[in-house]
């Protein structure tokens, strides 16, 4: 099967039971969206976390396909391949 | 702990959540933070159904806002899976902030109100773990018009008839006060007499700026309104305002506050107009009337000499104390100050925290 490594900061691996990388296996959709309702499924706070009740990603976080920000590639629909890792991290914000 | 009553405060900042405890609120403990780094724009002490429970409406500056509760003082807290409160899909909207959490009356125990951002409000009949959108309120016909003032576009104020629950009060900046009649069915403006000094018409149907509103204690048809702008009182749930800011050293602020028990005896904090936004002078005091605005006289015992910090709407609020109740309050300047005889003198409970956006107290037993 193939698989898809997702990687998040300390901050959110509460709300994926503590995990800071994860092994998933790569939906047949082959998107980012499709990987994060995989992951929204199982594990609901982390799905509020990472994007609002609109599915959008909310505005201070970012998701990364391998070095590229998905907002510099199709967004949600961003293709995944086998082998990368998807990194989901906050940005840079506040005060 | 033992069975005394305690008194506990929950001070929600910019950065965190602070609680504190007193036997005799003139000497507190700290503990805190709780969600460091994480705005906690709203919080609410609910003793109703034998327990003590603390709601906090937390907003995560990257992971975004949630409301989360603790029944252990804040050993523990928990949050709904799914999310407390979350827009439905046909609004396509989003949840931005929630300004104020509000418990019911203890005749209605498990209903908890939510005033958001964007301009909304939500039920609860669970205790706060579970909201509803109010949709009367969202597909107003004047939505469109409604505005958002400096913090944002959102419902800080609502307020519930202790008589009958079909008629809910809630203000929103901007855009006034609104009067549901038929438990939030269908909503109508109820502004007459509120100025809105921004506007060419200066007393429009709504779009007023006001910032808070609360109901007297013993008389649910009066209520009393802190607008940008003008300190005003109703006496007929909204029909007609008239100006209460006679005595008063300005008529700009943020809180206004109504004893629990004793009708027409109210707090507010004045600040200078709305060009500087400081303590009259840079003198950090409240104003109290005992009959319902006609007259107020100042409270600045334990307070600041000088002090150039807002207090903000919900960061000031009383206890329920059956005997000389409590006031308490926070500035953008991180002080919380606490009176345990009704304003006449205060102590400072904590210094330095981040500006302070919320604070409620409530006595414990246990």
């Amino acid at each position: 099967m193939d698989m898809i490594t997702v990687e998040v900061p300390s901050v959110l691996s509460s709300a994926l039971e503590g995990q800071r990388s994860l092994q998933v296996p790569l939906p047949a959709e082959g998107t980012v969206r499709a990987l994060l309702e995989v992951l929204g499924a199982q594990y609901p706070v982390f799905a509020r976390r990472v994007r609002d009740e609109r599915g959008e990603i909310r505005r201070y976080v970012n998701i990364f396909v391998g070095p590229e920000n998905i907002r510099d590639l199709s967004g949600l629909d961003s293709q995944l391949y086998p082998g990368r890792t998807v990194l989901i991290m906050q940005s840079v914000a506040g005060g | 702990m033992d069975n005394d009553p305690r008194t506990i405060m929950a001070i929600g900042t910019k950065k965190g959540l602070w609680l504190a405890e007193s036997a005799d609120r003139e000497s507190w403990t700290l503990n805190g933070p709780h969600f460091l780094n994480i705005e906690v724009a709203s919080v609410a002490i609910d003793t109703r159904e034998g327990r003590t429970r603390i709601l906090a409406g937390i907003n995560d500056w990257h992971w975004g806002p949630a409301v989360v509760h603790s029944d252990d003082e804040g050993a523990t807290w928990s949050e709904t899976e799914h999310g407390a409160i979350k827009f439905p899909p046909d609004t396509d909207t989003a949840l931005a902030r929630i300004w104020h959490l509000r418990p019911d009356t203890a005749e209605r125990p498990g209903v908890v109100w939510a005033g958001c951002e964007p301009i909304s409000v939500f039920r609860s009949t669970d205790s706060g773990e579970n909201f509803e959108l109010n949709r009367g309120l969202w597909n107003h016909p004047h939505r469109s018009e409604w505005g958002a003032g400096f913090g944002g576009a959102a419902v800080h104020s609502i307020v519930p008839n202790i008589q009958d629950p079909n008629i809910i009060h809630a203000a929103m900046s901007t855009g006034g006060v609104y009067r549901s009649s038929d438990g939030g069915t269908s909503w109508e403006p109820r502004n007459k007499g509120i100025s809105a000094n921004f506007f060419p018409d200066p007393y429009p149907e709504f779009g007023q700026c006001v910032h808070h509103i609360t109901a007297d204690a013993q008389d649910p048809t009066r209520l009393y309104a802190q607008n940008h702008g003008g300190v005003y009182r109703t006496d007929d749930a909204g029909d007609q305002w008239i100006s209460i800011a006679d005595g008063l050293p300005a008529d700009f602020g943020f809180v206004f506050l109504a004893h629990p028990r004793t009708g027409g005896t109210v707090w507010t904090i004045p600040l200078t107009s709305d060009e500087h936004r400081i303590p009259v002078n840079g003198r950090l005091s409240l104003y109290r009337s005992t009959d319902a605005g006609v007259s107020w006289s100042e409270q600045h015992h334990g307070l600041p000499d000088v002090d150039y910090n807002v207090v903000l709407r919900d960061a000031a609020a009383l206890d329920e104390h059956p005997g000389a109740v409590g006031v308490y309050f926070g500035t953008r300047g991180g002080e919380v100050f606490a009176s345990n005889d009704e304003g006449d003198h205060f102590v400072t409970v904590a210094a330095r925290l981040p500006d302070v956006l919320s604070v409620r107290a409530a006595q414990v037993v246990g």
